[in-house]
C-alpha cells in the first residue's frame, strides 16, 4: 500500500496523511488512492507541508509502517535514542488487549 | 580570541533580520520551497530525516564559555536538550522548528555567533587546527588568517552560487590536525627562505564519493595577497566547475579533469589580473585581528610535575592531554566518545559543564575538534586532576583520544536524510567490543571513521580503518576500508572486499586489529604496519 | 521595458542584444547577450563600443553570471550590464555588487521586497565591482 508523508512546514515534524488531515503518527496514515496527486498539489499549495511524497507501507503487528528502513526510522525516531521516540497517540494504547 | 566590533555585529544582526524576512516570505507563500531551500541552507537550516536541523558555525573551532553556554541554552530551549559536534568543528541541532529559527539566530547573535554559510553552495565555515595558539609545534597561530578569510568569504557577492559547497582549512604546523589536504582549499601558513610569512596553497582535495588529495597549487603566496589568491582560485572554479552533474561539481573534479598544471596556469592568470585590484585588506587589518589572538596571560614558573597517584587519572592524563607551548601548561581533550554514547553528542548539562571548566581553568577558551571532541587549550598541569574529577563525574572523562573507540561517525540513517545505513550503532558496537582500555592502548593510535553513505561525512576515506555503510537491496551493509589518513601522512583508504552486516563489520574490525598485532614491528602504528605489509594479509584474514 | 529595474540615468538602450557568436561575427552591434557560462573575456576587446551587455540566468542556482559581470567591470566596461532570466529578490543585492546595473527578472519582483533587499546591507566585507568600501577599509580609514 501507498501512504503519503511530508514535513510540517512550520515545525518540520514528520507527518502522515490520514485521508482528511496530517497526523504525526504513522499509525493514522490512510492508504492513498488515485487522488494522491491532487492531495499532494493541494497540500503543497496550502503550505501545510514543505513537500510530500508517497511511501510504500505495510500493515504490521505494530500497525501501519513504511517498508523501507529509512522511512521506518523516519516514522519512529532515531534507533539510538529510544527516549526520543514519538509517544503513541494514546498513552494507554500499549496496554490495550485485543 | 576574536571579538566583534560594531561592523561585525551589524553584519550578523542584518543577517538575522534578512533570514527572518525570508522565513516570513516562505510562510506567506511568496517563495516556493525550491526557492527557499538554498536560502535556508545558507543559514545552515536543513530538512533532515525527522525535522529541521540547524548547523551553527564555530569559526575555526574556537569559542568562549559564554558562547558555549549559549549552545547549551539553545539545546534546552529550542531543541531536545542536546547538540551534536561535527567533523567541521561546528555544532548541529536535530529538532528545530522553522518558526523558531530566526529567534535562535537572534540569540546566537547576542554572543557573536551565527549560522552563516554553514551549508549551501558557498564558502563554508573555515576550519583550523584545534590546538592553534597552544601547540608547541606551530609556526604561528593560524586563526588570524582564518578570520581574515571568514570575513572575506561572508556574503561574498560573486561566490554565493558556486557549483557546489566549498571548504577551507588553515593550519600553521607540519603536523596536520585539520585534514587540510582533504579540503577544497588547504592552506598552510609557512615561512620562506627570507623569513617572510606566507601561505602554501593546496586545492582540489575532498572526500565524498570521489576522494582526492589536494595537489600543491602554490608553494608561497605572500600574506599580503592571501585573499587575492583565494579569489583567483574561486573565480576559476566558479567559471569552469561542472554544473551539469552535482556529483561532479566539486573543485576536486575540476582540478582532476583539467590537470593540476593547466588549473594552476588559469589561477595564476586570474591572480595576475586580480592582484592589482586592491582586494586584500591592508597589513594593519591582519595586525588588528592578530591582537585578539595574543597569548593569554600565562603564568611563569609553574611546575611540570603532576601527581599520578590516582591510576584512573593517570590513564586519562597519558591519553587525553597534549603538550602545550608553555611550561606548566597542557592541552586537555574532552572525549565525546563514551562507550555507550553517540560520537559528538553532548547534553546541555555537559555543554554547560565544559563552559564552566573553560572559564575556571582555560582562560575562557574551548575548541571543537574535527574528530568531534572538545579541547580545553590552556590548562595548568596542576589543575588537571581537578578538571579530570569534574569531567569524570559528568561522563566526560573517557581516556580514549586517538584510540580505536575515539570514532568519528556521521549521524547516519538515524538522523540524516541522505544516509543509506546507520553509523552510530556500528560505532557503539565497536566501542563495546574494545571497551577494555588496556586493549585499546595496546592497539595504539588507530583512527576509525564511519560514514553512513558515500558522501563521506564520517571521513571513512581518511580512516586508518574506514567503514562505509551502503544500502544493499534494502538492508544495511558495511564495507571495510584500510590505510587512510587525514593527517600530514595523508592517504586514501582502500576497500578490502565485499561488505558485512552490522555484526559482521565489528568482527571484521577485530580481525584486522589481530593481523596488525601479529605483524607489527617495534613502534609501528596500525597504519604503518598496513603500509609496510600491504592489504593482502588483512584480506586473507577477512575473506581467506 | 516596464519590467526592467534600471539603476542608470541614461536612456535605455533600444537595440536588441545579439548572441555572442553573432556579435563576434559582425562588427557593428552595440548590444550583446551572454548565456550562462559563455566567456565574458571574449568581449574585452570591444567593451568601448558596447552599450548593453545582457547576461542570462537560466536558473538562479547557476552563478557563473556573477563572475562574468565582475570581469567585464574589472576591464573597464561602463555600459549597461543587465541580469536577465531567473533573477530572484534574494540575489539582487549580490548582483548589484558584481556590477549589474539593470535587472530583468522573468517573473516580476515584489517592489517592496526588492527595495528592502537592496537597502538591507549597510556594510560589506569585501571589495567587489561596485564602489562600496569594505569594512576593512573603513576600519583603517
Amino acid at each position: 500500500m501507498n501512504i503519503l508523508t511530508g514535513n510540517d512546514l512550520k515545525t518540520g515534524d514528520v507527518v502522515w496523511w490520514t485521508g482528511e488531515a496530517w497526523s504525526r503518527h504513522v499509525s493514522d496514515a490512510a492508504e492513498m488512492g488515485e487522488n494522491a496527486p491532487d492531495v499532494m498539489a493541494r497540500e503543497i499549495a496550502a503550505r501545510t507541508v514543505s513537500d510530500c511524497y508517497l511511501v510504500d507501507a505495510e500493515r504490521t503487528a505494530e500497525g501501519i509502517l513504511p517498508v523501507h528502513i529509512k522511512e521506518k526510522i523516519r516514522a519512529t525516531g532515531p534507533t539510538v535514542r529510544p527516549d526520543l521516540k514519538l509517544a503513541p497517540p494514546d498513552p494507554a494504547a500499549g496496554n490495550w488487549v485485543i | 580570541m576574536y571579538k566583534y566590533d560594531n561592523y561585525d555585529q551589524q553584519m550578523v544582526d542584518t543577517r538575522v533580520a534578512e533570514f527572518r524576512d525570508q522565513v516570513e516570505r516562505r510562510l506567506a507563500g511568496k517563495i516556493t520551497e525550491d526557492q527557499f531551500k538554498p536560502l535556508r541552507l545558507k543559514n545552515g537550516l536543513y530538512l533532515q530525516l525527522h525535522a529541521y536541523m540547524l548547523r551553527v558555525a564555530v569559526p575555526y573551532g574556537t569559542l568562549n564559555s559564554e558562547q558555549m553556554r549559549m549552545l547549551a541554552h539553545i539545546a534546552r530551549k529550542y531543541d531536545r536538550d542536546y547538540g551534536h559536534f561535527t567533523t567541521r568543528q561546528n555544532i548541529q541541532y536535530n529538532w528545530i522548528k522553522l518558526e523558531d529559527a530566526p529567534d535562535i539566530l537572534a540569540d546566537l547573535a547576542t554572543v557573536e555567533m551565527h549560522a552563516i554559510q554553514t551549508s549551501g553552495n558557498c564558502i563554508r565555515n573555515i576550519s583550523s587546527d584545534q590546538y592553534a595558539g597552544a601547540a608547541a609545534d606551530e609556526l604561528v597561530d593560524p586563526r588570524p588568517y582564518a578570520e581574515l578569510l571568514r570575513q572575506w568569504s561572508s556574503f561574498h557577492p560573486e561566490f554565493n552560487y558556486l557549483p557546489r559547497k566549498f571548504k577551507f582549512a588553515v593550519i600553521a604546523a607540519d603536523e596536520d590536525r585539520a585534514a587540510m589536504r582533504l579540503h577544497d582549499i588547504g592552506i598552510q601558513i609557512v615561512k620562506n627562505d627570507t623569513g617572510e610569512i606566507g601561505a602554501r596553497y593546496y586545492a582540489g582535495g575532498g572526500m565524498g564519493r570521489t576522494p582526492m588529495i589536494a595537489p600543491l597549487i602554490r608553494d608561497f603566496v605572500p600574506i599580503a595577497e592571501l585573499i587575492s589568491y583565494a579569489e583567483a582560485i574561486l573565480r576559476v572554479y566558479n567559471r569552469y566547475g561542472r554544473r551539469d552533474n552535482k556529483f561532479k561539481a566539486r573543485i576536486k573534479i575540476l582540478v582532476h579533469e583539467m590537470g593540476a598544471e593547466p588549473f594552476i596556469a588559469e589561477v595564476e592568470e586570474e591572480f595576475k589580473h586580480l592582484k592589482g585590484l586592491n582586494i586584500d585588506a591592508p597589513a594593519a587589518e591582519l595586525e588588528r585581528i592578530k591582537a585578539y589572538f595574543a597569548d593569554p596571560l600565562f603564568e611563569a614558573g609553574l611546575p611540570d610535575e603532576i601527581d599520578r597517584s590516582d591510576p584512573d587519572f593517570a590513564v586519562w592524563l597519558d591519553q587525553n592531554t597534549h603538550p602545550h607551548k608553555r611550561p606548566g601548561y597542557a592541552v586537555a581533550v574532552i572525549s565525546l566518545k563514551p562507550t555507550d554514547g553517540i560520537p559528538g553528542d553532548a547534553s546541555s548539562a555537559q555543554i554547560d559543564l565544559m563552559a564552566d571548566l573553560a572559564e575556571e581553568y582555560s582562560f575562557d577558551e574551548l575548541r571543537v575538534t574535527h574528530a568531534q571532541n572538545i579541547v580545553l587549550p590552556h590548562v595548568k598541569k596542576a589543575d588537571l586532576y581537578a578538571i579530570w574529577q569534574k569531567l569524570d563525574a559528568a561522563g566526560l572523562a573517557t581516556p580514549n583520544l586517538d584510540l580505536i573507540s575515539d570514532i568519528i561517525a556521521c549521524p547516519g540513517l538515524d538522523y540524516c536524510s541522505l544516509a543509506n545505513a546507520r553509523s552510530i550503532p556500528v560505532a557503539q558496537k565497536i566501542a563495546k567490543r574494545f571497551a577494555d582500555i588496556d586493549r585499546q592502548k595496546e592497539l595504539g593510535e588507530l583512527k576509525l571513521k564511519i560514514s553512513g553513505c558515500i558522501n563521506a561525512c564520517g571521513h571513512h576515506h581518511a580512516g586508518h580503518i574506514g567503514i562505509l555503510g551502503v544500502d544493499r537491496k534494502g538492508t544495511e551493509n558495511y564495507q571495510l576500508l584500510l590505510g587512510g589518513s587525514g593527517a600530514e601522512d595523508v592517504s586514501l583508504a582502500k576497500i578490502t572486499g565485499p561488505g558485512f552486516d552490522e555484526d559482521g563489520i565489528v568482527d571484521a574490525v577485530e580481525k584486522v586489529t589481530e593481523v596488525y598485532l601479529g605483524a607489527r614491528e617495534e613502534g609501528e602504528r596500525f597504519v604503518d604496519t598496513y603500509r609496510r605489509v600491504g592489504i593482502d594479509p588483512f584480506k586473507e584474514a577477512l575473506y581467506g | 521595458m516596464a519590467d526592467i529595474l534600471r539603476f542608470r540615468d541614461d536612456e535605455a538602450h533600444e537595440e536588441p542584444a545579439v548572441t555572442l557568436d553573432a556579435f563576434l561575427d559582425q562588427s557593428n552591434a552595440t548590444a550583446v547577450r551572454l548565456e550562462d557560462g559563455e566567456d565574458a573575456r571574449k568581449l574585452i576587446p570591444y567593451l568601448e563600443r558596447l552599450a548593453l551587455i545582457e547576461i542570462g540566468f537560466s536558473n538562479f542556482g547557476d552563478g557563473r553570471g556573477y563572475s562574468a559581470a565582475r570581469i567585464l567591470r574589472e576591464h573597464g566596461y561602463t555600459g549597461e550590464l543587465r541580469a536577465q532570466g531567473d533573477v530572484l529578490v534574494d540575489q539582487i543585492a549580490f548582483m548589484r555588487r558584481c556590477g549589474f546595473d539593470s535587472l530583468a527578472p522573468e517573473k516580476p519582483l515584489d517592489p517592496v521586497d526588492a527595495e528592502n533587499a537592496l537597502a538591507r546591507w549597510d556594510e560589506v566585507y569585501q571589495k567587489a565591482a561596485d564602489d562600496r568600501q569594505p569594512i576593512w577599509a573603513k576600519r583603517h580609514a
